[in-house]
Parts: C-alpha cells; sequence; structure tokens
C-alpha cells in the first residue's frame, strides 16, 4: 500500500474493465466493456454519455463497488498506487474512506436530516480515526471557508434541511474533501440545481480542485458544464468508450459521430418559427388577466394562504410559442396549473379566444377542457402504468370526438406517425418504453384531443441532452404543422430559446420580464434576466473564467 | 382460440414457486367442491376404529380421538375451512377496496364519514367482537361468515384507501381529470388497476386470519357445529394426541398450512407474472 507513486506514474490507470450484470436467466450481459484510461495527478477526467451509458457503473467501479447483481469481471483498476480489485472487503473499507471520496448527485438525499451538518461532515476521519474530533471541526471549518460557503462558522451547526441545494451540494464536498483524498469521484453534481446555484458551485469545485491537486472524475449529461472542469473527456456509448481525448480536442474537432451529436444537441440551435406578430388589433388566443393563484385555506377575500402568483398578466396568440423560465419555487408550475384549472385562481380571469373561462377545471365544459391540454414533467407518472399505450391514446378520441373503428385506428396511426413512434408500441405498457418514447406518447395523448394550446410543463429536463433535443424539434414541428400555441415552462434557458418566440422570465411568483427571441442577446435593464443568462454555461472552454471575470469588473 | 388458451398462458407466465402454490391451491378447491364425495368412511362412525390410531390401509391418515376416519374428516371439513374462509376474505377484501375507492374519489365528506367508521371498527378487538355477534345471534354458517367479514373489512380498507389516497394524487390521475373524466371512470380506471397487486396480497393474508379465526371459534365451541368440523375444530378436539404423535392433530395442521402457505405463494408471484399481452405484438 505504501507505494510512492513516481511522478510520471498516473494516479488512475484502468484497463479493459468490464462489468457485467446478470439477467433472470442467468446470462451475464456486459454493462461496461473495454474501458481503458488514465489520469495523471492533478487532472480532471469527464465521463460523459447519456443515462444508462455506463458513466456511474464506471465510477463506481473505481471504487472497487458493483450494484447488487452487478460484478467487475475483468480488468485493472490502479488508483492512487493501489490495485483496487485485489483488496479485501476489509481493506476496501480504509481505501475508499481516505484514498477516494465520492459526492452525490443529489446531496439532499445523501445527508441524514436528523443529524446536524458538522457531525456529518467529519464522520469520514472521525470513523477511520485519523484525526482528532477537535481538529477535524477546525479543518471543516477551513474548507466551509474555501468553499465560499456563508458563515463558515456556524454553517456546520445547522441541520441539512435548513440550507439551500446548492449549499448542501458543496458541503457535501467539504465532506468528501476532509480526509484529503488523492482522489474525488463527483457524480452528476450540479445536476438538480438552479443554474445561478450551478455556476457558484463549479466555481467552488474547480478552486477547490486546483488549489488541492486532487485528481477528480467528473460524470455528468451536460457537455457544456464538462468543458468548464475537466482536461479529458471520455465519452460512453452503451458502455463502450465513443472517444477519448483532451477537452480542447474533443470539443474543437470531435471525431465520432456520437460526440458530433452531443455537441449539436447541446447547442441547441433555435429552431425556425411559424408564428409572426399579429397585428395588434387581433385578438389573443388567451390571455391572462392580474392572476393570482396559491395554496392553502382562503380567507373572507377569497386569498389563499400561502400566495405563489401574483398579478401575473399574459398574451399568447395564435401560433406563438411563450417560454416561461425561471429557478424552482417561482411560481411557473403553479401558473401552468392555474390555466389548465388545477388550481383555480384567487384573483384575477384567463380568457381564451375572447371569453371568459372557468377557473375551477370541473367548471369547464367539455370544449373548453379540449382546447387547452397539458403536458406533465414526468412521464413515468404522467401515463397510468397499468395500461397500454393503445388505451392511452384511445381515451380522448374516444372522449372528445366520438371515434369508433376504422376511424379510431387511423387517427390512432397518424397520431404515432406524428409523434414519429412506431406502431409497435401501441401494445406495450408505458414501463416498457424508453425515457424519450414516453415523453412522446405524453405529447401524443394531448394531441389526441386536437388542442389549440398545449402547456408543457418541463418536458425536457427529465431526459438526456440528445433525447431532449428530438422532443424539441418535435414540438417545434408539431407547431408549424398543427397552428399549435405553446407554453413551453422550463428551467432550461437553452431549451426555451430553441423553441420560443418569447420569454418570459418569472421570479418569486411575479414576471420579471418579457423579451421576444430576436432580443435575446441585446444586453436589457433588467438585471436578474442579465444573471440568468450569463449563468447559462457555453459550450467553449474559458467560459467559467470569464463569467467569474465580469462578475469582479462589476 | 386465445380465450381457451388463456389458462395456459397464465399457467406459463407465472414462476416455478407461483405454480407450485396453484397447484395447491386448485387441489384444495377441488377437495372443497368434491371432498364429501370422496371420503372413503362415514364422517359419523364413532368407533369406527381404535382411538387415536396411527396410519393403517383402512384409515390412510389414522383416527381421531372417537376413532373416526380423518381423511374423511378432512375431507369434509374442506368444505367449512376453504368455502367459510374464501367467502368471507373475499367479500371482506372487496368491500374494503370499494368503499375505499368511493372514499378517494367521492369528496371531503363521505372520506370523513368512511374514515372514522372505519377507526371506530379497527379499535375493537376482532376476536372478542366476534364472540359477541355469535353470542347475540347465534352460530350458523352465514352468520359465521358475516362475522368474518364484519370483522375483517376495516383492516383491507385502511390498506386499500392509504393506496388510494396516494394514488389519487399522481399526474396521470391529474391528467384524466383535465380530461372532464367521471369519477367513476377515475376510480375504475386509474386508481383500482395499480392497487390490485398489493389487495391481492393483503387479500392472501386476510384469508389466512380468517382461517385462523374461524379455528378460534370453533375451538371455544362457538365455530362449526357438531357432528360436522371445520379443521381448526379437527386439530383442537384431538389436542391429546399431540402427546403421543398421533397423526389425527398433525394432518389437519398440515392441511391448514398447505393452504395457506400455497395460496400466498400464487398471490405472491402474481405480481411478478410477465405480461400476458405480450404475445400480440407480433400482430
Amino acid at each position: 500500500m505504501n507505494v510512492t507513486p513516481h511522478t510520471a506514474m498516473p494516479v488512475i490507470a484502468v484497463e479493459n474493465l468490464r462489468v457485467t450484470a446478470q439477467t433472470d436467466k442467468g446470462e451475464e450481459i456486459d454493462l461496461v466493456s473495454d474501458i481503458r484510461f488514465t489520469v495523471q495527478k492533478g487532472e480532471v477526467l469527464a465521463l460523459i454519455g447519456e443515462s444508462g451509458s455506463g458513466k456511474t457503473t464506471i465510477a463506481m467501479a473505481l471504487m472497487g463497488y458493483a450494484r447488487h447483481g452487478c460484478r467487475i469481471a475483468d480488468g485493472n483498476i490502479h488508483m492512487a498506487g493501489t490495485d483496487v480489485r485485489s483488496l479485501s472487503p476489509g481493506q476496501l473499507r480504509e481505501f475508499r474512506g481516505n484514498k477516494v471520496a465520492y459526492i452525490a448527485q443529489s446531496a439532499a438525499a445523501s445527508f441524514n436530516p436528523g443529524m446536524r451538518i458538522l457531525d456529518q461532515v467529519i464522520e469520514p476521519v472521525v470513523i477511520h480515526g485519523t484525526m482528532k474530533r477537535k481538529d477535524a471541526k477546525q479543518k471543516a471549518i477551513a474548507l466551509f471557508r474555501e468553499l465560499a460557503l456563508p458563515n463558515p462558522d456556524t454553517i456546520g451547526d445547522r441541520f441539512p434541511h435548513q440550507v439551500s441545494g446548492g449549499q448542501l451540494q458543496r458541503l457535501m464536498t467539504a465532506m468528501a474533501l476532509i480526509g484529503d483524498p488523492d482522489v474525488v469521484i463527483l457524480d452528476e453534481p450540479t445536476t438538480a440545481l438552479d443554474v445561478t446555484t450551478q455556476v457558484e458551485v463549479l466555481k467552488a469545485f474547480r478552486r477547490v480542485v486546483a488549489q488541492r491537486g486532487v485528481t477528480a472524475i467528473y460524470v455528468s449529461h451536460d457537455l457544456a458544464v464538462v468543458a468548464q472542469m475537466a482536461d479529458r473527456i471520455l465519452v460512453l456509448l452503451r458502455g463502450q468508450m465513443a472517444e477519448y481525448g483532451t477537452t480542447e480536442r474533443l470539443i474543437g474537432a470531435p471525431q465520432a459521430e456520437y460526440t458530433k451529436l452531443l455537441m449539436d444537441a447541446a447547442r441547441q440551435k433555435e429552431r425556425p418559427s411559424s408564428w409572426t406578430c399579429a397585428d395588434a388589433d387581433m385578438q389573443p388566443l388567451m390571455e391572462v388577466r392580474d392572476l393570482s393563484a396559491g395554496y392553502g385555506p382562503r380567507d373572507s377575500n377569497g386569498q389563499q394562504k400561502i400566495r405563489i402568483l401574483e398579478d401575473i398578466n399574459l398574451k399568447l396568440w395564435k401560433g406563438q410559442a411563450i417560454g416561461i423560465i425561471g429557478e424552482s419555487g417561482s411560481g411557473k408550475t403553479t401558473l401552468a396549473h392555474a390555466i389548465a384549472g388545477l388550481n383555480a385562481p384567487s384573483h384575477g380571469h384567463i380568457l381564451f379566444n375572447g371569453h371568459y373561462i372557468n377557473g375551477d377545471m370541473h367548471k369547464r365544459p367539455d370544449n373548453e377542457l379540449r382546447r387547452i391540454q397539458y403536458v406533465f414533467q414526468m412521464a413515468d407518472t404522467a401515463l397510468n402504468p397499468a395500461h397500454s399505450v393503445e388505451q392511452i391514446l384511445t381515451r380522448p378520441l374516444v372522449l372528445f370526438h366520438g371515434l369508433k373503428g376504422a376511424a379510431l385506428k387511423a387517427r390512432l396511426h397518424q397520431l404515432l406517425d406524428l409523434v414519429k413512434l412506431p406502431r409497435t408500441v401501441l401494445w406495450r405498457r408505458p414501463w416498457a418504453l424508453s425515457g424519450g418514447q414516453k415523453q412522446r406518447v405524453n405529447l401524443a395523448r394531448a394531441l389526441a384531443a386536437e388542442p389549440d394550446l398545449i402547456l408543457c410543463d418541463e418536458v425536457t429536463s427529465a431526459l438526456d441532452t440528445v433525447v431532449a433535443a428530438a422532443v424539441l424539434d418535435l414540438i417545434s414541428e408539431l407547431r408549424r404543422e398543427l397552428g399549435l400555441s405553446v407554453l413551453f415552462i422550463s428551467h432550461d434557458m437553452h431549451a426555451v430559446r430553441a423553441v420560443c418566440d418569447d420569454i418570459v422570465v418569472m421570479k418569486s411568483g411575479k414576471i420579471v420580464t418579457q423579451i421576444a427571441r430576436a432580443d435575446y442577446d441585446k444586453p436589457t435593464s433588467e438585471l436578474y434576466f442579465e444573471r440568468l443568462k450569463r449563468a447559462v454555461p457555453e459550450l467553449r472552454q474559458g467560459w467559467l473564467d470569464e463569467h467569474e471575470e465580469v462578475l469582479k469588473a462589476e | 382460440m386465445n380465450t381457451l388458451l388463456l389458462p395456459v398462458r397464465l399457467f406459463q407466465s407465472l414462476s416455478l414457486s407461483g405454480r407450485i402454490g396453484l397447484l395447491i391451491s386448485l387441489f384444495w378447491l377441488l377437495m372443497a367442491l368434491f371432498g364429501t364425495q370422496l371420503a372413503p368412511h362415514n364422517v359419523e362412525d364413532i368407533g369406527g376404529g381404535p382411538m387415536l390410531g396411527g396410519m393403517t390401509s383402512a384409515n390412510v391418515l389414522g383416527t381421531d380421538y372417537l376413532g373416526r376416519d380423518i381423511l374423511s374428516r378432512i375431507l369434509y371439513g374442506a368444505k367449512f375451512s376453504i368455502g367459510l374462509a374464501l367467502t368471507a376474505a373475499l367479500c371482506a377484501s372487496i368491500i374494503g377496496t370499494l368503499l375505499a375507492l368511493l372514499a378517494a374519489v367521492a369528496g371531503r365528506w363521505l372520506e370523513e364519514l368512511l374514515g372514522r367508521v372505519n377507526d371506530a371498527l379497527l379499535v375493537l378487538p376482532g376476536k372478542v367482537l366476534s364472540l359477541m355477534i355469535v353470542a347475540v345471534f347465534g352460530s350458523s354458517l352465514p352468520m359465521l361468515i358475516l362475522t368474518a367479514i364484519f370483522t375483517y373489512w376495516p383492516g383491507a380498507f385502511r390498506i386499500a384507501f392509504a393506496m388510494a389516497s396516494s394514488l389519487r394524487n399522481m399526474d396521470y390521475v391529474r391528467a384524466s381529470r383535465l380530461r372532464g373524466e367521471s369519477r367513476w371512470y377515475v376510480a375504475i380506471h386509474d386508481i383500482l388497476p395499480n392497487m390490485v397487486h398489493p389487495m391481492l396480497t393483503d387479500f392472501g393474508l386476510r384469508f389466512v386470519y380468517i382461517v385462523l379465526l374461524l379455528s378460534g371459534l370453533s375451538f371455544l365451541g362457538l365455530g362449526v357445529q357438531p357432528p360436522y368440523a371445520d379443521w381448526g375444530t379437527l386439530v383442537r378436539e384431538n389436542l391429546q394426541g399431540l402427546f403421543n404423535g398421533s397423526p389425527a392433530v398433525l394432518m389437519p395442521a398440515v392441511a391448514i398450512a398447505s393452504l395457506t402457505i400455497g395460496a400466498n405463494l400464487f398471490i405472491d408471484s402474481l405480481q411478478q407474472m410477465r405480461p400476458l399481452t405480450l404475445a400480440k405484438e407480433g400482430a
């Protein structure tokens, strides 16, 4: 164990790694195979690929761990001068705490909600007995300071629910770094965060990695983020290496077909819009006037106890797509719910086609329900697992249009063609479909009603970049073909910009500003929007440095 | 053709333990239906053999404390144990599930009312409650079934309601509501299919409880009345044979155990069943 690594010796060397899983029938299938890479001291290697491509499997294998039912079948893993595969379970335990640390995707799920943060942060060193409690505490506080956490001296006394998501992610980094590991593995550490928070966390990561000279493995699906963090990138496709090279080369001149695809998807080119600015005297398709909404019991004035939305005014013309963007908790989804009638507004009106419509969906006639369709965020929960795709799509056709027999069948096939799904999916149940297919079924169900307006609530946030880009293409195409109006809710600026004519920025339940897509690049006087815009990572190296300098200059 | 093959496909789609469970359950179901015809001896044949006798060629499973043939007694008892318990368990589960669905979709008032009535029933100790019912209304077969249903539907309701109330907040239920579907459509098409499997498991558990409850009542002399006896009674009346290992006490116990284990194996395997409709894909 006590081999001093030679300077030229890489800290991590992986050769021919193969991880297999056992199927129900007892066959072994490869999850990942033929993986080889080396990482020098102080370097950051990024593993990138879509979900199921084996990113996390490789990251786990580096620590000598395979999930239940899987095993590391073949290959050499040398890390920090240790042959990981030769270690006994006891040695592995020592190795994991001291030489390598792991930062999980969801810090909120990784902290024990019943313990104070500081106790959890120093736990690794106290358990391994490498440091005294008092020293560990001091070191933790120093780390908090390094990671730019507010009130570093006292933040450790709080409980996990008392700090924000971005802070928790940084606290988890402190936990990983407290044992001075040689290698840190970061598994999608910023995926669950808002863009503005993500930038702060990324900066903190990079500073610490540079200062302490730790070697890191950065697992992510976001190429733009990876471009800021990594020295080398390994692109994975279905458990195989698609491409491996320095960040500069990969981003400048990608070789593999799949890498090019990823780059295209990450760049999110603007989709052409079919909508042209209407005459001023034409009536908008939908108008929201002074809308307020919230949750909880109502008082005598009809105001709800917890107010989410206040004074929302919005106009949407036929064929137009409006993107609503904001951080989590800004009231985006509540607005969509209010328009759909799921959450009756406490104040204000909604006009549809020039008529007032009721705020409560139960009081709306069928025809109004049909014309506004809601596409839910998570296709997993939005499609009934007990129904086949055929049943899911048939129901609105029967209910709204009374279709039967051959006409029904023809329309079903037409819908599937529209969302580009093969006809064989009709007899499958939702759990037998991939994430992208489920989202297409979800869209097809909304389209089956032949609506005038669809409300898309974060429809791409649960999808991989390449799949999400395809869904965005589909939405723009449907707009063009069917003349649909779309209210597109997202926290992803790229996605909103790619499909929408207008961008509405929301903050704390209010509309901050509304900007036409054409004016996106022009500077505005709205500071919040500028901050949001700047926090969106761009797919080029050095973007994070520029972002930091711009902030300093201000 | 397809519908004819459905039982075959159902059998094929089960796991090994599920197939074993199904076969055991089917065997006992047949015994409950035709057991009386198959019984080799008269059940009232007191002194027909030795007291608590061992296994012989005349009495395959031995004889009981009055010299009656145990095999015949078990075959006759199958009708009571399975018929009574199965009917009662089915009714209790169905009533509980349907009322839970009603409470989940009908709105605040009915939900509160059903919930509180249910709470009130749940706090009554089951055995004492059934004792009281039998004491007041007397012991007859329909009364026993009603007693078992009355004691066990609140538990089924609790579990079904917990599931229904979490399912009614799923996005697909919202999607149905946004389509203007009626409450009944939501209850029957969206909520019910997704709680069927857990409720089946619960049914298996409830069935076992009811077999035990009826056995307990028989033990106290309040259940099935002599000369007939369910399996619980058989165990109880031959308890004295336990000390010399008489098959008269072991065999009814084996019958109870095999039925409950078989039923539960079958029900558990339903959850992991491969879909029956896969074959349609090629069409």
